[in-house]
């Protein structure tokens, strides 16, 4: 009986958008009397916090307070078309799409401002905290709220803008596969250390250190939540889960998690992540997509480190107990 | 713009919902509550290949509280679909009602609505269908072995049959085995990966809700809302405007929440009843009703030569795709397309096969057919690594793709920054790399 430890790594890369594009992703955004901002999409927020960074970025080009926009999502009445919720493809292409309405609205939202400043918009430029100043002129400013009143009431005029992102398809070549496929690519690195009991097979998933390389961070919180999270799934995917244990066979067949084995809170070691920034081309701000990639280093990773503790060649998963007893026994009858 | 200039874009504000998600302040498409709304619950098939050769309802439309029973005969629009018809995809192979077959054990078969979950759930309990059992095939590479039954029409010899009668999706680029005949090491691996639920804390489901205007409203946790919307539509051949789907906030999704499974029969029921009908997902029906993650074989050969390059990768790969086609297609061609990973090799050869058999169709989970790619790879690569007694930090740093390389796919590499992730990585990891290595950088192949 013995626990013996191993490293293992893996490298990866990930594209953003869907295979082959054809996905578009639309945008309307308006002001209100008040000055507040409504984002309208059909995209839906899956619990990753896609109000939030699309509200961060109508921000951003808008020029206005982060707190004043609204991100209203998913009525198939009011919002503009939207593929879905998949593909890493939100923050690009939602993103993208909330970029060029927010230009054509900060477009409207500047020339009324120009007329009560009695400035070309050229000259304007906003502070991001709910003012409009003429450049380099002190003191010579309009809140964002006054601008939106005036615009309503007085001018007859709508703050409003309209976005719509679509990569053009591309289809692939039957013959040869040739094909503009994606937007961008994303890259990570993840490092695993694990500790196998020889005598039962058990795997633990000691440290689990990361480098993703994501374009421009959004929201650096949320990015690490994906990582995080994505390393959760990535170890559940390599060591326990299967809806089909007895794969191809469909018997036994879990149906609750009873059976169907997740890690929890004992199985999830603390995970390390450090993110690099280089902007994407085509990308909101630079932004890539991080969504999908996060379990997709860990798993190869895991996988390798149990290799090498082993000094064994498991190249199946789940690497469930069963699987290690048998490597170690494959590996002692060809020793012996 | 500089990055440097950005206001607030880059910076963590809290996530808007997490207070309330953490609360139980979060209304989700069950948080709706009707009165007078009906509840549907599917019986489904017990065996995994069989005849059909009778359904009989009249016990289930007797039993107390089942208010209506529906088959397909009651479908008025189509009676197979595939979610991507619309954009060219097909043909249109999955039945919504099971008729004539079933093909895998838990497809659906009759649709029991009743007053409450569990008058619905008793009523389809004495659904009877009587079965000829079929030989069923399971496994991916006996499917397509010749002696297997084939499933469906559609597809004679149990594959996808991608444009122009190719039985992959292929990836052709140099000529592997010229390669492979003039490497020094071929190294060559099996790789398996398994059937995996997307398990979301919440189950699939939907509430149909008629208006006095003609219209249905539907309260959904679908990931994709105007796709849900219009796949409902040309399925009960409706006008998409008669549809009004409601979501946008769901708990978990990974994939599971997007083959429109729970809404079309819930909007059917609507319209018969002229009643609110909610439709959800049990645990069970989540585990091994639902599509699964795809499970995938793959066959790697690379041709090695001794100072670390790799100089060929060819690769087979099989993904199980279950009774139906589902989005499997498209799978494995993202899969192919992301071959032969982050490396840039100039002979790259891809047949990337969609199987049919007699199991729970799979589909769409976080990574689809890329998953799959990276973990066959990236063992892989510590095989070489291990064969030709080279680190195998610079085995990838070595073959890493730089800017401007030619992918196979016939796309030079943009964006590139694999290998300064190689390298941070490293660092993080305590491993020392050799000078030559840290000075490599993807925006010049000749430096380090």
């Amino acid at each position: 009986m013995a626990k013996v430890r191993g490293t293992g790594f893996a490298a990866v890369n990930y594209p953003t958008g869907m295979h082959l594009g054809g996905d578009p992703t639309q945008s309307l955004i308006h002001m209100t009397p008040a000055g507040d901002v409504v984002v309208t999409m059909a995209s839906v927020d899956l619990g990753q916090g896609l109000r939030t960074v699309l509200a961060q970025i109508a921000a951003e080009t808008l020029g206005v307070p982060y707190e004043s926009v609204v991100v209203e999502t998913a009525d198939t009445d009011t919002g503009p078309h939207c593929t879905g919720t998949f593909a890493s493809r939100t923050t690009h292409r939602a993103g993208n799409a909330v970029v060029m309405a927010a230009e054509e609205a900060r477009k409207a939202m500047l020339e009324v401002a120009g007329e009560l400043l009695e400035a070309s918009p050229d000259d304007l430029e906003t502070d991001g905290e709910g003012n409009i100043h003429i450049k380099g002129v002190a003191g010579k400013s309009v809140p964002v709220g006054e601008v939106a009143g005036a615009a309503h009431f007085a001018h007859g005029k709508s703050i409003a803008g309209r976005g719509a992102y679509l990569k053009p398809p591309s289809p692939m070549d039957p013959e040869t596969g040739a094909c503009d496929p994606d937007s961008t690519q994303a890259h990570a690195c993840t490092v695993v250390e694990v500790e196998v009991d020889t005598e039962t097979g058990a795997v633990e998933v000691i440290d689990v250190k990361s480098v993703y390389e994501v374009g421009q961070q959004v929201n650096p919180d949320l990015v690490k939540g994906q990582i995080v999270g994505g390393a959760w799934m990535g170890i559940g995917h390599t060591l326990y889960e299967t809806t089909a244990p007895g794969y191809p066979a469909i018997d036994p067949a879990p149906v609750d998690f009873q059976n169907y084995l997740q890690p929890g809170a004992a199985e999830t070691p603390e995970i390390t992540c450090e993110v690099l920034e280089f902007p994407a081309a085509s990308g909101p701000y630079g932004g890539k997509g991080v969504g999908e990639m996060v379990t997709n280093s860990p798993i190869p990773a895991i996988v390798n480190a149990i290799n090498n503790a082993l000094d064994v060649r498991i190249t199946e998963i789940p690497v469930t107990p069963e699987v290690v007893l048998r490597a170690l026994d494959e590996k002692a009858q060809a020793g012996g | 713009m500089s990055m440097k200039d950005l206001g607030v874009v880059g910076r963590s504000v809290g996530q808007r919902d997490l207070e309330s998600h953490a609360r139980g302040q979060t209304a989700y498409y069950e948080d709706v509550h009707y009165p007078r709304m009906l509840h549907l619950k599917m019986h489904r098939s017990a065996e995994p290949h069989a005849r059909i050769v009778s359904v009989d309802t009249s016990a289930a439309e007797a039993s107390p509280g089942v208010v209506c029973v529906l088959t397909h005969e009651d479908l008025p629009g189509k009676k197979v679909w595939n979610g991507l018809a619309a954009v060219g995809v097909g043909p249109e192979d999955e039945p919504i009602l099971a008729f004539d077959k079933v093909r895998w054990r838990g497809e659906p078969i009759v649709a029991v609505v009743g007053e409450s979950a569990e008058a619905a759930r008793a009523g389809a309990a004495k659904v009877k269908v009587e079965y000829d059992p079929l030989p069923g095939v399971f496994d991916v590479e006996e499917a397509i072995a010749g002696a297997a039954p084939a499933l469906t029409a559609h597809w004679p010899r149990n594959h996808y049959i991608y444009p122009d009668d190719h039985a992959a999706a292929q990836i052709r680029f140099g000529d592997v085995e010229k390669a492979f005949a003039e490497a020094d090491h071929i190294v060559e691996d099996k790789y398996q990966t398994s059937p995996i639920e997307q398990a979301p804390m919440e189950t699939n489901g939907c509430i149909a809700r008629p208006g006095g205007d003609g219209r249905i409203t539907v309260h959904t946790n679908t990931q994709a809302v105007h796709f849900a919307r219009d796949n409902t539509a040309a399925i009960l051949d409706i006008a998409p405007g008669r549809l009004r789907f409601l979501g946008g906030t769901v708990g978990g999704g990974f994939g599971g929440k997007v083959d429109v499974a729970v809404e079309p029969i819930s909007v059917l029921a609507a319209m018969r009843t002229g009643r609110p009908v909610k439709f959800k997902y049990t645990r069970e029906e989540e585990m091994q009703v639902s599509s699964t993650r795809s499970a995938w074989r793959l066959y790697v050969k690379d041709g090695v030569m001794n100072d670390g390059r790799i100089t060929a990768r060819k690769i087979t790969s099989y993904q199980d795709s279950g009774a139906y086609l589902r989005f499997s297609s498209y799978g494995s061609m993202k899969h192919a397309g992301h071959m032969p990973g982050p490396y840039t090799i100039p002979n790259v050869w891809v047949d990337a096969h969609v199987v049919f058999t007699n199991r729970p169709p799979s589909s769409a989970m976080r990574g689809f057919g890329v998953m799959a790619a990276s973990f066959a790879i990236e063992v892989q690569m510590d095989k070489v690594a291990k064969t030709i007694g080279m680190d195998p930090w610079q085995l990838r740093l070595l073959n890493a793709y730089r800017n401007d390389d030619m992918k196979a796919h016939r796309k030079e590499v943009e964006d590139g920054a694999m290998v300064e992730t190689i390298q941070a990585a490293a660092r993080l990891a305590g491993k020392e790399l050799p000078a030559a290595y840290q000075a490599m950088t993807s925006w010049d192949r000749k430096a380090g």
